[in-house]
């Protein structure tokens, strides 16, 4: 095993992929040779692989996803980069009504092998426009996959599974993930969609956190450790196909769950990740389902207002507490 | 003829025309016979410019089409029965009855797909175009869209990255002057959308949309420069649709001396008087045309009639590949 960086991981992951299937090229504002993409995930692609594959685009958010949506339908595959999660939104007919919806609406005629990465999460204090977790809007698109990678290691597995599979996924990171480090092995390996991944094994309360809130999810178990609570993390790593086995499962044995997400908490992941459980998994539970979320408010701009609106290893241990 | 074109290319596409116009009027009737669900946005009046426009691309050249389209599909070489069937939402349908008359695709002959949502076939076009350069063939995307579509930010996006990237795609506005109700001068100033073009350093042309020989010659042009690699054009087709914007529609919004007027400039009466005044077809041929093309959409009827209604349960079907 090797200790590499998120962004180096996303980045073997695009090279290796792109040295195996000349038809994947990857296509972004500013991913090319002079920036090597905002977060410098794309730095040194196009020295190897020449500006046709790494391509930089003009700042069309609607025009890049189309046109990578038209690339898939006609035999490549295409990896998109839109800068800021956020604004995806300027490309969501072709995201919503175009991508997830040909393969059904032509009656299975075509594939599209298209993969959409972008950074999520707020951390960084850059506001409203450039900070925000917009998961769930893509889960509940039917067609799409999501992916919500929080390791190095699962960040090469899945996206590497996303370049080679047939339908678009929606590949979502992380701002504050980027610089972090993990153990991925040398040897070629892939992660499948739809099977979680419990990151620490407990017997007293179960959570589902996804991207950077895992990490304050297990920082928030290290803690409760010491005060006899013993926590389980559940990562279910894609949100679509989700592992709800898996989840479920998990609350089999501890009873008791919180559900932790970076995003809004009204229709949002934790709400789904809730009612999943409340649908199929009621009788298993020992005290009330506690979601840890975003209040429902756009992400502010000044340090101690961010920090207050974003989930954090405090909050998920009050929530614990109140059902432990 | 001010085209050097053969009997047997004219024919093809008098004969094109003639089907498209006689596959809508069949919808037409279909519809109001309760046959057909939802909605429908007839192409009849407009067929010089699918026609003119598809007579100069391959199998392996592309379409992308909209929620008017029909014709294009028929254009490109579609079969009329899975069209139809598709319309009337059965199984055999192109789409399995997932499209319905606003989403038609055949793939095996490069038509990618009829979008319903105005102008978001363009930006997709220009990925078939981006797929085609990676590829280094020299193949081409004619992507079609409407006067409405044209104001749309994907119109600017789109034709603004092939044009940067000297991509293989025609783009070809069909101006029939309403988007819906709305007529072209109230939501925009210049006169000619092909004016536009000038914003984005390329070709841009207004044509008659309702000469065939006119739009043929016009993007035979904007083809073979696509061809080369010397990059898009955009056409502009000014044409007129026969009936309203869909089946609900009774066009009231245009004058009746307006209708006359188009109607009077009927794409398939002008080429059909053209071929005969220039000896090309006589009327017996012609009428021996319409008549295969007649039994050809009765056979079409007659199979998306006859074919069955998917399984309830296919709904649930071809959400991922």
């Amino acid at each position: 095993m090797k200790k590499i960086t998120y962004k180096e991981a996303l980045r073997e992951a695009l090279r290796e992929e792109m040295r195996r299937d000349p038809t994947v090229f990857l296509l972004g504002e500013d991913i090319g040779r002079y920036w090597g993409g905002a977060f410098k995930v794309t730095k040194g692609l196009a020295e190897e692989f020449g500006d046709e594959r790494v391509r930089d685009t003009p700042i069309s958010e609607s025009a890049i996803i189309g046109a990578a949506v038209g690339a898939a339908i006609t035999g490549t595959r295409p990896v998109a980069e839109i800068m800021f999660g956020d604004l995806t939104a300027l490309a969501m007919d072709q995201i919503a009504n175009q991508a997830a919806k040909i393969h059904y609406m032509f009656g299975g005629q075509v594939k599209v092998p298209l993969v959409i990465r972008t950074p999520f999460g707020a951390g960084v204090n850059i506001a409203a426009h450039h900070s925000q977790s917009l998961e769930a809007w893509f889960m509940h698109v039917p067609g799409l996959y999501v992916a919500v990678p929080s390791t190095p290691y699962d960040a090469k597995g899945l996206l590497k599974t996303a370049i080679r599979g047939s339908n678009p996924v929606f590949f979502c990171e992380h701002k504050l993930l980027y610089p972090m480090e993990g153990e991925v092995p040398e040897a070629e390996y892939t992660v499948p969609f739809g099977v979680a991944d419990v990151k620490r094994e407990g017997s007293d309360v179960t959570i589902v956190a996804t991207l950077y809130m895992v990490h304050e999810a297990l920082n928030a178990a290290k803690e409760l450790e010491a005060e006899s609570i013993s926590v389980e993390v559940v990562d279910p790593r894609t949100l679509a196909p989700l592992d709800k086995h898996t989840i479920i499962n998990s609350v089999k044995k501890t009873g008791r769950l919180v559900v932790v997400s970076e995003d809004c908490k009204t229709a949002g992941v934790s709400a789904e990740i809730t009612a999943v459980v409340a649908e199929e998994a009621i009788d298993y539970l020992d005290a009330p389902i506690k979601r840890v979320a975003e209040p429902d408010t756009p992400i502010p701009f000044s340090p101690p207002l961010e920090q207050y609106v974003v989930p954090n290893e405090k909050s998920i241990i009050k929530a614990v507490k109140e059902i432990a | 003829m001010q085209l050097n074109l053969s009997k047997e290319k004219l024919v093809e596409m008098y004969k094109k025309m003639f089907e498209i116009r006689c596959f809508e009027e069949k919808v037409f009737e279909l519809y109001a016979q309760n046959l057909v669900p939802g909605t429908i946005h007839l192409y009849a009046g407009e067929e010089a410019v699918a026609v003119g426009v598809c007579s100069n691309l391959g199998k392996d050249d592309y379409i992308t089409s909209t929620h008017r389209g029909h014709g294009h599909c028929i254009a490109k070489g579609a079969e009329l029965k899975r069209i139809m069937a598709e319309i009337l939402g059965k199984k055999t349908g192109y789409c399995k009855g997932k499209g319905g008359s606003m989403h038609i695709a055949d793939f095996k002959v490069g038509m990618l797909g009829a979008t319903a949502v105005v102008g978001a076939g363009l930006p997709i076009a220009v990925g078939a175009g981006l797929s085609i350069k990676l590829k280094g063939t020299d193949n081409v995307v004619a992507c079609f869209f409407g006067d409405g579509a044209s104001n749309q930010g994907t119109f600017h996006e789109a034709i603004n990255m092939a044009a940067v990237w000297k991509l293989p795609v025609i783009f070809v506005c069909e101006n029939n002057v309403y988007a819906m109700g709305t007529r072209q001068s109230t939501v925009m100033l210049v006169k000619n959308i092909a004016d536009r073009a000038i914003a984005y350093g390329i070709p841009g042309v207004a044509v008659d949309g309702n000469n065939v020989l006119t739009v043929y010659e016009a993007a035979q042009k904007a083809v073979q420069k696509a061809r080369k690699g010397e990059g898009p054009t955009l056409i502009e087709c000014k044409t007129y649709r026969h009936k309203g914007h869909s089946r609900i529609d009774p066009a009231k919004y245009r004058s009746k001396e307006e209708v006359e007027e188009w109607l009077r400039k009927d794409p398939i009466k002008g080429f059909k008087e053209k071929l005969l005044q220039t000896n090309i077809l006589l009327e017996a041929e012609i009428q021996q045309i319409e008549k295969e093309v007649s039994a050809e959409i009765e056979e079409a009827v007659k199979f998306a009639i006859e074919s069955p209604h998917p399984f309830a349960e296919e709904a649930l079907e071809d959400v991922y590949a």
